[in-house]
């Protein structure tokens, strides 16, 4: 039973994951998890800043179709 | 052994429903029938020609380093689950295009269109789609103009350029006047429509001011804030004193999509844009999975000739013969050079390993395709008298309902004025006659499935749901279309003075923005003021400018197959290039020299003036009939340009492939260096 609890825990999380993965709800702490990794020396953007600019970089080109 | 198991029993399932589908005449046919065959049919082209031509024709590997991988940076170019990237990009390639061609099309009756759609789409859409990801994909990302420049040549990347724009303007028209014929005197979808509005940019606010960049909690409080906008139009329009205050003129209603427009193009993109394309895109991904569901549970019945009697070219929709113009109605949805741009776009670069190319590319524009079988479907279901009834213009049966009723049965399609009002009740509407563009029937035959799956009793709901739809991601195309044909312009602009190049400077967006506003708004007012509708005249001009685009896309691809020294394989591109370039010149032509009014250009503006001259015009259609003159005209050399600049593309193409073969120099790939992939577990990726 904790067993099956624990599968469809871990599926439920897997789900809420890719979901805020594709909508772009955790863009921002990718984001900031790439910084880290690379050991950026400049500093990180704010969140508004970083949503601000992905959102204007996303809108300079043909994002959407007929 | 169980995968050919599989294939097999697919082949065989398939071949039955494409027999019931082509077989069953004279009698209605499920369209269950259209729906098994449809899938598959994507499902043995997504198995094997895609499989063979990945790894044939693109020699896909998944040991490559894809950029996502060596320009990493956390924002644009970042690694992607494969299932993402595919939501991604089925999201910005699904469109209201394969929504509204079907439904045009579906005059010629089912058959027609659904073979396009099938054929079409495994043979020419998908294997564009894919091989234009997987070429940009080894550059870098490059887009298409930029890879028509670098392999063709500058002439090839500046009539690629050239083309976006046109079909930017004319995209940007067709569907203003789509949601235009939607709203006029219609209370409930305008005050709907218009509450979107506000909803848009509370969203915005809400995820630049209050909660920067949490879009999960911002979208569902805006789908909240849209149902809400749904509900309190069903509520207005009931209300004496509201309801005039929403009940507009198709005039009026195209000067407010204008200003619109503009504003969506000169705004900051968090405000307007981004959050109303966040709306658009759950409230389309939702609605398409419930059409889905709903059609097979209801799994109705088509009522629609599988091939009618206007295949002759004397259709109310639109003129022309089933050949070319069932091709070019149905652009979106079999073949649409349009998603070139987005696969040379943003999509190379979130791309994890080459071999994914295969489901993003080729398996989106699958799933795009069964959206036109959805749609094709929804419309065939109506009574045909009913569909050529909302979708006929007045200056083709009539301007009374009596008039009209009595043209569309005497066409073998009974229809009664009690009907429609009936249907126009139910669907808490006035009338539903001469609601031309697509979009009104369409939105019928979603409620009439929403409603026998979940409710008769709420088909006003459903219909205005379905409408409520169809607008939102309209104006999210007619947006993001009229921001990027601002920037191109002022590419553009930039050659004649610097400044005017600048996107930031305040003079030039403005300048940029009306010029472009300019150029869309006057083929919607033509449209407009046009008694036949003007879907008659704009949608076949999309269709055209759609599959020149295709035809750029799918000559860069030849060209460079070809480079890369593959002649053998060329046939893959080279088939649906000189299909669609057989079908766009036989209709362009048609355009410009037919001596029939309803289909020439030319030929219409000359019958136009030679009735004014002659005062056999009526007052309000002489008053209108300079402009419409004008327009024809003009109509006709943008036919002219957009045929010139296909075949100026596919001869560079060949002038590049003439030399590959005889051995000249030529211009070197613009392939990035080959670089392995470390990202772990790219080898185990590899997919047959």
């Amino acid at each position: 039973m904790r067993r099956a609890a624990q599968w469809l825990r871990r599926r439920v999380a897997c789900v809420w994951n890719g979901l805020r993965t594709a909508s772009g709800d955790d863009a921002y702490e990718r984001y900031r998890a790439h910084q880290a990794a690379r050991q950026a020396l400049e500093p990180p953007l704010s969140r508004r800043a970083f949503y601000e600019d992905t959102q204007r970089r996303k809108w300079s080109g043909v994002s959407r179709c007929c | 052994m169980m995968r050919r198991i599989s294939a097999a029993l697919l082949a065989i399932v398939g071949a039955i429903a494409i027999g019931a589908v082509a077989l069953q005449r004279h009698e209605p046919i499920n369209a269950l029938w259209i729906l098994t065959a449809a899938v598959c049919v994507y499902l043995l082209g997504y198995r094997f020609y895609a499989a063979w031509i990945a790894a044939r024709v693109l020699s896909v590997d998944a040991w490559r380093a894809t950029p996502a991988e060596r320009l990493n940076n956390g924002r644009d170019f970042v690694p992607t689950h494969r299932a993402i990237v595919f939501g991604h990009h089925f999201a910005a390639i699904a469109g209201p295009g394969p929504l509204v061609g079907p439904t045009l099309a579906a005059q010629f009756g089912y058959l027609p269109g659904t073979l396009w759609i099938l054929v079409g789409a495994v043979l020419g859409g998908c294997v564009q789609d894919m091989i234009i990801l997987l070429l940009s994909t080894r550059r870098d990302g490059r887009s298409l103009g930029q890879m028509a420049r670098d392999e063709l040549g500058p002439l090839g990347g500046f009539a690629a350029l050239v083309g976006t724009l046109i079909i930017m303007i004319i995209l940007s028209a067709v569907l203003g006047l789509v949601i235009v014929n939607v709203m006029k005197h219609s209370p409930w979808a305008t005050s709907t429509v218009f509450a979107t509005i506000p909803a848009a940019l509370i969203v915005g606010l809400y995820l630049r001011l209050w909660r920067p960049g949490r879009v999960l909690e911002a979208s569902l409080l805006g789908v909240a804030l849209m149902l809400l906008a749904l509900l309190a139009g069903g509520w207005i329009d009931h209300q004496p004193v509201l309801r005039p205050l929403f009940d507009y003129t198709a005039i009026a209603l195209a000067g407010f999509v204008i200003l619109y427009g503009f504003c969506a193009a000169i705004l900051p993109v968090w405000l307007l844009l981004a959050p109303r394309d966040y709306l658009s895109t759950f409230l389309k991904l939702g609605t398409v999975a419930l059409l889905a569901v709903a059609i097979v549970l209801t799994h109705p019945q088509i009522k629609m000739p599988a091939v009618t009697a206007f295949t002759d070219g004397t259709g109310p929709l639109f003129g022309g013969k089933v050949f070319p113009f069932v091709f070019i109605t149905i652009a979106c949805g079999a073949v649409s050079g349009f998603h070139a741009l987005v696969a040379s776009g943003t999509t190379p670069k979130l791309i994890t390993n080459e071999a994914d190319v295969r489901l993003i590319g080729y398996g989106s524009m699958a799933l795009e395709s069964f959206v036109a079988i959805m749609a094709l479907i929804a419309a065939t279901l109506l009574d045909p008298g009913v569909y050529f009834a909302i979708n006929a213009g007045a200056g083709v049966v009539g301007a009374t309902p009596a008039a009209a009723v009595q043209t569309i049965s005497g066409w073998g399609f009974p229809v009664t004025v009690e009907q429609m009002q009936a249907l126009a009740s139910a669907m808490g509407e006035r009338t539903l006659f001469a609601r031309s563009g697509g979009a009104p029937s369409l939105a019928v035959g979603m409620a009439s499935i929403f409603g026998s799956t979940f409710g008769r009793g709420l088909l006003a709901l459903w219909y205005h749901f379905a409408i409520m739809f169809e607008a939102v991601f309209i104006m999210a195309v007619l947006d993001a279309g009229t921001r990027v044909g601002r920037f191109m312009l002022q590419d553009l602009l930039g050659h004649l003075w610097q400044p005017l190049g600048r996107t930031s400077w305040y003079p030039s967006v403005l300048l940029a923005s009306a010029l472009m506003v300019g150029a869309w708004g006057y083929f919607l007012y033509i449209g407009v003021i046009d008694p036949n509708g003007g879907v008659n005249i704009l949608w076949p001009l999309f269709g055209i400018s759609n599959q020149m685009l295709a035809g750029i896309a799918l000559s860069v691809a030849t060209g460079i197959i070809i480079k890369s020294g593959k002649l053998r394989y060329a046939l893959v591109t080279l088939a649906p290039l000189a299909w669609l370039a057989l079908v766009t010149t036989t209709a362009a032509w048609q355009k410009i020299t037919s001596s029939d009014a309803r289909i020439g250009l030319f030929a219409a503006a000359d019958d136009l003036a030679r009735k004014l001259a002659l005062g056999a015009l009526a007052p309000e259609r002489a008053a209108v009939a300079p402009q419409l003159i004008f327009n024809q005209r003009l109509d006709g050399w943008l036919t002219m340009l957009l045929l010139a600049i296909l075949w100026f593309v596919i001869l560079d193409m060949a002038r590049v492939c003439v030399r590959r073969l005889r051995g000249r120099p030529l211009r070197s790939s613009s392939e990035a260096p080959y670089q392995s992939s470390r990202l772990q577990g790219a080898a185990a990726q590899v997919r047959p």
